[in-house]
């Protein structure tokens, strides 16, 4: 078989598993939508630019608890099956892609229920939402590649907590800024320079990602 | 004996020179900073040092995967080790420079927290090393976690400020210190004092090296 028939079976796999319990879906559906009833109830108005950061963080708390999960589940023996049947550049595609559809459905609902629930105007809806796709995107190819690493380690949940805020901030810095200006309505090609480099970053984590999960994945 | 340790001879004379020099030599005087500025000899070497052994351990992290000798594993966690020393230090001499010059520990600053959130990751991957008992497995995922980390680093630190508006020169808009103040008499002692101090940090690295390997010695069974 090669890469992309095997990326193919394994994002199948993947989604007919989530398909079949349901449980991370909605268990991360529910999370995000009881951390925004608690900010409604506990902030009831907020000012524009704790809004977008408020968002952000809900949105990050909820990816490092929908992602930690994407190696733990997997048992000793359906890994050893991985060893046999699949190159490991296709494991983490599959899983890179699977968090990425996962994390857009969720970020979407977040931002709709966020945004009824706590009135405020976006100037520019599209760019807001553009930005949310690539937070999204973000989000996904980082943690699946430091849950990779956490599950290696003991897999306890301070690990992952620890070993991601780091390397998320920078990213989570670029794409809040993207989101404000978003917000503020001004004019797009204000934002081209943080859509790029957010986008290059994330090539160059996903390229790291592949180069490094052959050393990660046996023990 | 003295072909192999020129270098570290080198690197005391700089370090020498660059304390009493930076002290006693003349300085432009600027409005804001005044005597202050001479803190650049001792404050600006930290982070090239922090950056060079930083990226030091990104290589033998590398050469460890390529490998699995033991050895290069070592040295990539002393150097991420006087990197982080390194780190504390510049992190405290700035703190120190900008409350004189802009009048708080902790402004605002795109480097600053830059500079603050790259300690904090080196300072998991310290405690990612701590939770994993087996040796091998301790070095390989401490290592891909190292390579991971890095370029991460590299865009928080080149990057970011340059996209922000920052106090320190060369970001936002503020021209680099070469362009306006550093004149050629600073330049004769900042040039020694960078490179004097990336070898300091260098010699840090290989004694704590040579520490851990009698250490290992030491604690095996013969």
């Amino acid at each position: 078989m090669n890469l992309i028939s095997q990326v193919k079976y394994l994002l199948k796999k993947e989604i007919l598993l989530e398909w079949r319990s349901k449980y991370a879906l909605n268990g991360i559906l529910l999370y995000v939508v009881s951390t925004v009833f608690v900010c409604y109830l506990s902030f009831r108005v907020v000012p524009p630019l704790v809004w977008n950061a408020l968002f952000w963080i809900i949105l990050l708390f909820a990816a490092i608890n929908a992602i930690a999960k994407s190696f733990m589940q997997e048992s000793k023996g359906r890994l050893l099956y991985y060893y046999q049947i699949a190159s490991p550049q296709a494991i983490i595609i599959a899983k890179i892609i699977y968090n990425i559809l996962l994390m857009i459905l969720m970020a979407t609902i977040a931002l709709i229920f966020y945004s009824v629930v706590f009135k405020n105007d976006i100037g520019d809806v599209w760019l807001y939402y553009l930005a949310v796709l690539i937070g999204a995107i973000s989000f996904s190819t980082v943690f699946t590649m430091i849950s990779a690493i956490a599950s290696k380690a003991n897999n306890n949940g301070t690990l992952m907590a620890i070993l991601s805020f780091p390397v998320i901030i920078p990213l989570l810095m670029l794409i809040i800024k993207l989101s404000k200006n978003a917000m503020d309505g001004l004019d797009r090609s204000v934002s081209l320079n943080e859509i790029g480099v957010l986008c290059a970053i994330n090539a160059i984590v996903i390229v790291i990602s592949l180069l490094l999960f052959p050393y990660l994945w046996r023990d | 004996m003295m072909y192999k340790s020129w270098w570290k001879i080198l690197a005391s004379v700089f370090v020498l020179y660059t304390v009493v020099g930076g002290l006693l030599i003349k300085v432009p005087t600027l409005p804001i900073l005044h005597e202050s500025i001479r803190n650049l000899y001792f404050h600006v070497p930290m982070w090239f040092a922090m950056i060079v052994i930083y990226t030091v351990s990104v290589v033998y992290s590398i050469k460890y995967l390529i490998s699995n000798d033991e050895k290069q594993d070592l040295i990539a966690v002393e150097a991420i080790n006087v990197g982080l020393i390194f780190g504390f230090i510049g992190l405290s001499t700035g703190m120190i420079w900008a409350k004189f010059t802009w009048g708080d520990y902790w402004p605002n600053d795109p480097k600053l927290n830059s500079a603050a959130i790259s300690t904090l990751m080196y300072l998991a991957y310290v405690v990612l090393r701590s939770s994993i008992d087996e040796e091998q497995k301790r070095a390989k995922i401490s290592a891909v976690y190292n390579i991971f980390a890095y370029p991460i680093m590299v865009v928080l630190l080149f990057v970011l400020p340059r996209l922000t508006d920052s106090l320190h020169p060369g970001n936002g808009g503020n021209p680099g210190f070469g362009t306006y103040d550093l004149d050629s008499n600073m330049r004769l002692v900042f040039y020694p004092a960078v490179l004097g101090w990336i070898l300091i940090s260098v010699w840090m690295m290989t004694i704590r090296y040579r520490i851990r390997i009698l250490e290992n010695k030491n604690n095996q069974i013969n």
